[in-house]
């Protein structure tokens, strides 16, 4: 079985994020990128189920920037055998994402797609679902379990009341959630091996899709700042603001 | 916009690191983040870090660091960067006695790989870089350490093996390792006199002391004493009497690590009084807008640019092949000189906050000593490279 993990390069998770003063986004520069943590999740995935024996090849995609090249080679360097680049440095919205990816599928034929549940750059959480509903196949979203037996895969999955499992016949779109697995450190003698790995990079062009941009983005701005508390002197004060303040008794 | 001082904006880029060092740094600050980072304080506190983490180390791939690939180790594509990046991004969790700790196998196998027969190197390093067994160098005696030529651990010749006598004291990782690479006396005075030998620490007649320190708590620190313990004759290390070399085989990596890890504290102490500067107001306006204040970050950072400089030359010349003995101890006293001010200078941004536990200047300058007087004292460095200057 062939998994293909769409992997995301984003701005690093511990990265204090500025907004540009032009209000015209986040200011990227000089600013550390790393792979979606969802994705590494789904790398991790995926590596696992290659590792069980269930999965015999394992090939990681990327729509970005030339430097998307360092989150393939991780994904490389995590256990992925080969990687796809389609390069763009164009923002690319999801549905265009999802387009591209079925492009990849066609091309690749993979029996399962494990996807992050969401980026963390724009927290759109639609890649996935886009991507099954312009395939037509099934899909398990959120998920903090798998298990592929069977020629089916049962998903659990994480939703506000608890915990569902569904069970997908395949070929199906996986998403992942935090819980799903905890990400191996790309080792250096893996990095090494890595360079080595095949790296296709294609120009998003090739693709023939329509990826132009749906939304246009009027301003971006930094959340309000968050007031300082205030100290009480008494109970009954406390009581007070409460009621005659925050409303709320 | 510049972008504010950090642990990053400090770091001068290096022509000598490529994609793979990158991606290597990438590796070991995920680990610090992740297993490190939010559990110092706490472990620093409690004297003493989980013995599993050499296990984890060993699986992220940084125990084996450096390392021949036959004994389990990597050195395939590795060059002295590599282990120095490791050096850097361990110390970013702001604890030496981590770093001491967790590494000790980087002093304390090294003799072995150097000198030891193939027999003994299959026996210890693959369990060692695997993270299963702890090993550590035991050369200072309670009568000194600078003066190595003339420890008096005795070795005494009976029965085909060895019995040995006498005490070793300051020994990182003391209590938890499994093996001791121990420098003892098998002939007469003086560095010509020397041998090692692997003890494995079970052996009767050994007895282990925990010793209380300024700094590096979390690191495991002891005396041992050893009372005719007998020792095989396949656990000399090398060739008797010339276990000098074996002190050697360790100078260059242990000197061009402490470097590393004394610049990257140097420039955690920067970070942090930088986030503490921008934010605290005092006399209407943040610190870090006061003259005298800003001084302090443009001399700190003077600093740390200088020695990573160094740092990368000397490294650069030691990857060449070359032992470049007065540099490296130069560069030493150089680097400590750097923690130490930088160190201070953070605590005095950071007013008394900065004299309270749980933050990471407070214990790096508790550290400043151990880094300025283990692995080779400033006096000692500074003698030795003024010995080659034809003075
Ligand atoms: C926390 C910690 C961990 C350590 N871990 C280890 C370990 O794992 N294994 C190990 O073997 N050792 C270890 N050491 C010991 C360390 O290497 C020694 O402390 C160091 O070599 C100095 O030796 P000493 O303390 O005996 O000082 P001494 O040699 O007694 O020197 C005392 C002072 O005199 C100075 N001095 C000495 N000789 C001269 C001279 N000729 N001219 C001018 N000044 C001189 C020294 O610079 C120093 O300032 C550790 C030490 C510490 C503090």
């Amino acid at each position: 079985m062939k998994i293909l993990v769409p992997v995301k390069r984003v701005i690093d998770y511990n990265v204090k994020v500025r907004v540009k003063s032009d209000q015209s986004g986040v200011d990227l520069a000089n600013v550390k990128m790393s792979m979606n943590p969802f994705d590494e999740i789904a790398v991790e995935e995926a590596v696992r189920l290659k590792e069980a024996g269930t999965a015999e090849e394992i090939v990681a995609v990327s729509i970005g920037p030339e430097k998307a090249q360092d989150q393939l080679r991780q994904a490389l360097a995590m256990g992925a055998d080969r990687a796809i680049l389609i390069k763009t440095e164009e923002t690319v919205e999801p549905l265009a994402v999802a387009k591209l990816l079925k492009k990849v599928v066609e091309e690749e034929s993979p029996e399962l797609v494990i996807l992050g549940k969401q980026a963390i750059d724009d927290d759109s959480n639609q890649t996935g679902q886009m991507l099954a509903a312009l395939l037509g196949w099934a899909q398990g979203t959120f998920a903090s379990k798998v298990n592929l037996a069977d020629g089916k895969i049962d998903v659990t999955r994480e939703i506000d009341g608890g915990l569902q499992t569904v069970s997908l016949k395949l070929p199906a779109i996986v998403t992942t959630d935090l819980r799903l697995n905890e990400p191996r450190y790309a080792s250096l003698p893996n990095i090494m091996k890595a360079k080595k790995k095949p790296l296709d990079v294609k120009e998003i062009g090739d693709y023939g899709v329509d990826v132009a941009p749906r939304l246009e983005t009027l301003k971006v701005t930094e959340p309000p700042k968050r007031e300082a508390g205030v100290k009480v002197e008494s109970v009954a004060e406390l009581v007070d603001k409460l009621k005659n303040e925050a409303g709320v008794l | 916009m510049t972008e504010p001082l950090s642990f990053d904006v400090t770091r001068l880029p290096s022509p000598h690191l490529n994609d793979s060092h990158e991606a290597w740094r990438q590796t070991v600050r995920a680990f610090v983040d992740r297993e490190i980072s939010p559990h110092v304080n706490e472990w620093d506190e409690a004297g003493a870090f989980p013995r599993e983490l050499h296990k984890k180390a060993a699986a992220a791939g940084l125990i084996g660091l450096g390392f021949p690939e036959e004994y389990g180790g990597i050195s395939d594509g590795v060059d002295v960067f590599h282990s120095l990046i490791a050096a850097e991004e361990l110390a970013r969790a702001g604890s030496g006695g981590l770093v001491a700790g967790l590494m000790t196998h980087g002093i304390g196998l090294p003799p072995i790989i150097a000198l030891g027969s193939e027999e003994l190197k299959q026996r210890i390093a693959p369990a060692v870089l695997a993270g299963d067994k702890l090993i550590a160098l035991c050369v200072t005696e309670p009568s000194g350490g600078s003066d190595v030529a003339n420890l008096k651990t005795k070795a005494v010749k009976k029965n085909g093996g060895y019995i040995v006598n006498g005490e070793k004291t300051f020994i990182t990782s003391g209590r938890r390792a499994d093996y001791l690479t121990v420098a003892v006396r098998t002939g007469s005075g003086g560095a010509g006199g020397l041998s090692f030998l692997l003890i494995e620490a079970d052996r009767p007649g050994i007895t282990r002391t925990p010793l209380k320190k300024m700094g590096w708590w979390m690191s495991d620190t002891a005396s041992i004493h050893f009372d005719d313990v007998a020792v095989p004759a396949e656990n000399l290390i090398g060739q008797e009497n010339a276990g000098f070399a074996g002190i050697v085989a360790n100078f260059n990596m242990e000197r061009l690590s402490m470097a590393a890890q004394a610049v990257a504290f140097a420039r955690v102490c920067i970070e942090d009084a930088a986030a503490w500067a921008r934010d605290r107001q005092t006399f209407g306006k943040p610190l870090a807008k006061h003259q005298v204040i800003r001084h302090k970050f443009a001399e700190m950072t003077r600093m740390t640019n200088a020695t990573q400089s160094y740092l990368d030359h000397c490294a650069w010349r030691v990857m060449k092949g070359e032992s470049p003995v007065a540099e490296l101890s130069l560069l030493k006293v150089q680097a400590t000189r750097t923690m130490e001010f930088c160190a201070r200078e953070a605590m005095q941004i950071l007013g008394g906050a900065g004299f309270m536990r749980g933050c990471r200047v407070e214990r790096i300058y508790r550290e400043v000593r151990v880094m300025a007087i283990g692995g080779g004292s400033e006096e000692i460095m500074n003698d030795l490279a003024a010995r080659q200057m034809g003075l």
